[in-house]
């Protein structure tokens, strides 16, 4: 009767959420494309592209929260799975500039001109197909996770161990995308973009359905998150972050729970990453940067661990206050805010702010109903976890 | 010779040789400089180096009015070149003495040869390698004659090896001569010997043979030695990561926290040695060659004190609680870089290098420079002081006990809380003592500390987290590693491999080289 009682509640939570993204996913566009420019309602085109970038951020969020917060993986790589899938993303975009390039090369991208190469490295073959890039977008942070899960999750790396390898993988991969005879741009990484499918980038209405996109993107990746997590499947992965040992011992194969979720969460990632390029039309290795994933993992701690809704609420309310800082008189002190907030969150408010809502909500629901309910409620892992390691 | 001049001065009729040799600047023609630049030369005159330096240098000035020379010294005062005296100004209608390429060569053949006999030591055996790498035909008199006088053994090796380095390529020298000058490069066996033999030309049969062996055996040489540097490289990389990752070995390795801002102390210590040499130069810049000194014991009590700081605050409310701890801390270290940042400035800071620190010696075909060779030999003293601080001290002993049993050492009586602060302060102390060698062979900015928190965390993590022995074996490994790899894949490349390496080797020893075992290991 409890459990129902909370899934209802939690429900209750995920349907607004869905409708708020739902909503703005289909307004934001209308009213920019639909009403006049300078009008009180209408949403100018930088604030779509924007928005866009921070949904983008929310599905990393999202992915995120998928394994740190129901199977108690922290990832300081993810920001990796996001860059590669913008850089699959990236290469496909590159290709579609064709002869409007500055050396004009039908084949080659400028860089690769600049560099003097002479034909096209084996592996930017197929990325003039979109179809082709939007399946690497999937595979290729897919098959780094599962190479990589694979081999960390089989030796039992667990905790702090898998977190600084995982930033070492970032790390590697920084400094790889960084050399210019790697194929990828290097330093300047992969810009000036055209076209995406025949329409203008830079254009009002592909912006626009950039960013319906990414809403849809969101809700898709969240739907598929709840589908995980309130599955069969997600109890065990809930039971692996509590108490791994224990799980192994109940005779399930834990390893094989880790690299499931893991490598889903990694094409989510991708996914993010390559609807983020075309928005801010860049990619460049910086993404990679080990702080980038850190600053990922904090979004995921503010919104609130293993609530799905926290995750992708905390990515829209950080980014927004990045965005807010440091444009203003207030920008060289965004990073003092920046560290404060890590500090802040993790001592007084390890359930984030969905997390520590939720709570506060059971304990008013508490009051009113029985107390055999409260105790019962505070077994449950889902809206309250234990943030032990 | 004064007394001479002094009556050229007054008679200038009376003008002996070299003065006559002097004025013949002032006729700007070619054959007569040339002339002039021999008689100079051979005058044995103490203002011959001067001037004939000043010829090269285009700072001679010759007056074709008066017929007078002048030198005009690299301080803008100038000297009449006959004389010595010194002159209030150079007439405006006097210029350069002009040269062409012919008389370059005889300059610098005059100058070698001038140099080779100089009264100081280091002027001497300059100019004999210049001449060496030179080999002009022209300065083998200069060098025989040199080579007869010079007492000093490192000079006469190297004039003995400039005289073979001409017989090598003088086309009327006998074979004899020719054999003996390869048998000489031989026994130099560097590069350079290496270049000249490989680059001799037509030879008698005989001395290409006796040239071929002699290639051979210098490039077996060098190939020994281009492994001793690659090795003498990677101690040096090593010792620096060792000194970046001790202070984490305590921290991460003895007390299991995850202390992101690590580097930040390592930065925090750069910094104050630069407030330090600051302090030094604007108020006893007799100090400077202390500065190191005086910083090391400051950068301790600094990091540590705000490692206690940090301690108390923060961390002491997440233990047990490491993934929390690691973010916490991250946001720590923003903060620290944004402070100092704020107060020093985004750019880098000037850092000096104390007078017993520059510089480098050879050691066979070797350099060393002893920056790198006091860090390594201060990264073992602080790894010693710290092994036995942990050994014999009464703290040392409590944090021992409190980190195999936390809950045992408190009821034996120690204030593991204490200890907790002190640990962490004492990782933190040496993280900033680091900071004070890293401040002489990098860039002091804030992003300093960055640079080195992912390669410290590989070092610990390979080493075996809990302990000290892991984090200097795994330092060093890697360190070398890095370094042998680095001429092979290159530099990015090498660093790639090293982190793939490392990830690789974490799956087949999850805990590191050296593990702990038993049950610490679950804990």
């Amino acid at each position: 009767m409890t459990p129902h009682m909370l899934t209802r509640s939690l429900d209750r939570g995920a349907t607004i959420f869905l409708l708020v993204v739902a909503a703005l996913g289909v307004l934001i566009p209308l009213s920019n494309l639909l009403l006049p420019a300078g009008s009180f309602l209408q949403v100018p085109t930088y604030l779509v592209a924007l928005w866009g970038k921070y949904a983008c951020y929310a599905i990393l969020a999202l992915a995120i929260d998928l394994i740190w917060g129901y199977c108690g993986i922290l990832s300081l790589g993810h920001g990796a799975f996001f860059a590669l899938g913008g850089y699959a993303m990236g290469m496909y975009l590159m290709r579609q500039i064709g002869t409007r390039g500055v050396y004009g090369n039908p084949i080659l991208p400028d860089f690769m001109v600049f560099l003097n190469w002479q034909k096209l490295p084996w592996y930017w073959y197929g990325f003039d197909m979109f179809w082709f890039a939007a399946l690497m977008v999937l595979v290729v942070p897919g098959l780094l996770a599962f190479c990589f899960g694979w081999l960390a999750f089989r030796s039992r790396v667990t905790g702090v161990y898998l977190s600084i390898i995982t930033q070492a993988m970032t790390y590697a991969l920084l400094l790889a995308f960084f050399r210019n005879d790697f194929g990828f741009g290097g330093n300047n990484g992969l810009t000036d973009f055209k076209d995406i499918l025949g329409f203008n980038v830079q254009a009002e209405g592909t912006r626009a359905a950039l960013f319906a996109l990414s809403c849809l993107a969101l809700i898709v990746g969240f739907l598929i998150c709840r589908a995980i997590v309130s599955s069969k499947l997600g109890k065990v992965l809930i039971a692996v972050r509590d108490a791994e040992s224990r799980t192994r011992f109940l005779g399930y194969r834990v390893e094989s729970y880790k690299l499931f979720v893991f490598t889903v969460s990694a094409c989510m990632a991708g996914v993010a990453g390559a609807l983020y390029v075309p928005q801010v039309g860049i990619i460049n290795p910086s993404e990679f940067a080990p702080g980038n994933s850190i600053e990922a993992v904090i979004w995921v701690a503010v919104g609130g661990r293993g609530t799905l809704v926290g995750a992708a609420l905390g990515a829209v309310v950080v980014n927004y206050a990045k965005t807010f800082f440091t444009s203003g008189v207030l920008a060289p002190y965004w990073l003092f805010m920046l560290g404060a907030l890590f500090i802040l969150v993790t001592l007084l408010l390890p359930k984030g702010i969905v997390g520590t809502f939720n709570a506060w909500w059971d304990q008013s629901n508490e009051k009113r109903t029985s107390a055999t309910m409260a105790s019962a409620a505070a077994e449950d892992g889902v809206t309250e976890p234990k943030l032990a390691e | 010779m004064l007394s001479l001049f002094l009556i050229a001065f007054a008679l200038p009729a009376f003008a002996g040789p070299f003065e006559d040799a002097v004025a013949k600047f002032a006729n700007d023609d070619f054959s007569d400089t040339e002339e002039a630049i021999g008689v100079i030369a051979g005058s044995g005159s103490k203002l011959a180096f001067p001037i004939i330096n000043a010829l090269q240098d285009g700072r001679l000035m010759a007056d074709p009015d008066s017929k007078k020379v002048y030198v005009t010294g690299t301080d803008g005062k100038s000297i009449d070149a006959a004389t010595g005296e010194a002159v209030a100004s150079v007439p405006d209608t006097a210029s350069a003495v002009r040269l062409n390429n012919r008389l370059r060569r005889s300059v610098d053949a005059a100058l070698g040869s001038l140099t080779l006999q100089s009264p100081d030591l280091g002027t001497r055996l300059q100019a004999a390698q210049s001449v060496f790498k030179s080999h002009e035909e022209t300065a083998l008199e200069a060098v025989d004659s040199a080579l007869a006088k010079e007492a000093n053994k490192s000079v006469k090796a190297a004039l003995a090896e400039a005289r073979a380095a001409i017989l090598l390529f003088k086309s009327d020298a006998t074979e004899v001569e020719k054999l003996e000058a390869v048998a000489t490069l031989k026994a130099r066996g560097d590069q350079d010997a290496l270049a000249l033999l490989t680059g001799m030309g037509d030879q008698p049969a005989s001395v290409t043979k006796a040239a071929a062996s002699a290639i051979g055996s210098i490039q077996n040489s060098l190939a020994v030695w281009s492994m001793v540097q690659n090795a003498w490289y990677g101690l040096s990389l090593g010792s620096v990561l060792l000194l970046a990752a001790i202070g984490l070995a305590i921290t991460f390795g003895v007390m299991g926290v995850i202390n992101m801002a690590h580097g930040e102390m390592v930065m925090i210590g750069a910094y104050t040695t630069f407030v330090v040499q600051e302090v030094i130069r604007t108020r006893y810049p007799g100090l400077f060659d202390y500065s190191l000194l005086i910083a090391v014991p400051l950068a301790f009590l600094v990091a540590g004190a705000i490692g206690v700081l940090i301690e108390r605050s923060i961390i002491r409310f997440l233990y047990g609680r490491p993934l929390e701890t690691l973010l916490a801390t991250w946001g720590l270290s923003l903060v620290l870089q944004q402070a100092v940042r704020t107060m020093f400035g985004p750019t880098n800071r000037e850092v000096g290098n104390p007078s017993w620190m520059s510089g480098a010696f050879e050691l066979g075909q070797i350099t060393i420079t002893y920056n790198r060779l006091w860090i390594l030999l201060f990264t073992l003293a602080v790894f010693a002081i710290l092994l036995a601080m942990l050994r014999y001290t009464a703290l040392g002993l409590e944090m021992r006990a409190v980190t195999q049993n936390r809950r045992m050492a408190a009821s034996m009586g120690i204030a593991t809380s204490r200890v907790d602060a002190l640990t962490f302060g004492l990782g933190s102390g040496i993280a900033g003592i680091a900071g004070v060698a890293l401040s002489q062979i990098d860039n002091v900015s804030p992003n300093l500390g960055q640079s080195y928190i992912i390669d410290s965390f590989m070092v610990v993590v390979f080493g075996g987290v809990g302990n000290l022995w892991g984090t200097l074996v795994g330092a060093f490994t890697l360190g070398i590693a890095n370094k042998f790899l680095e001429p092979v894949a290159g530099a990015v490349l090498g660093k790639i491999a090293i982190l793939v390496l490392i990830i690789l080797f974490i799956q087949k020893r999850p805990r590191g080289l050296f593990a702990l075992k038993g049950r610490a290991v679950e804990a």
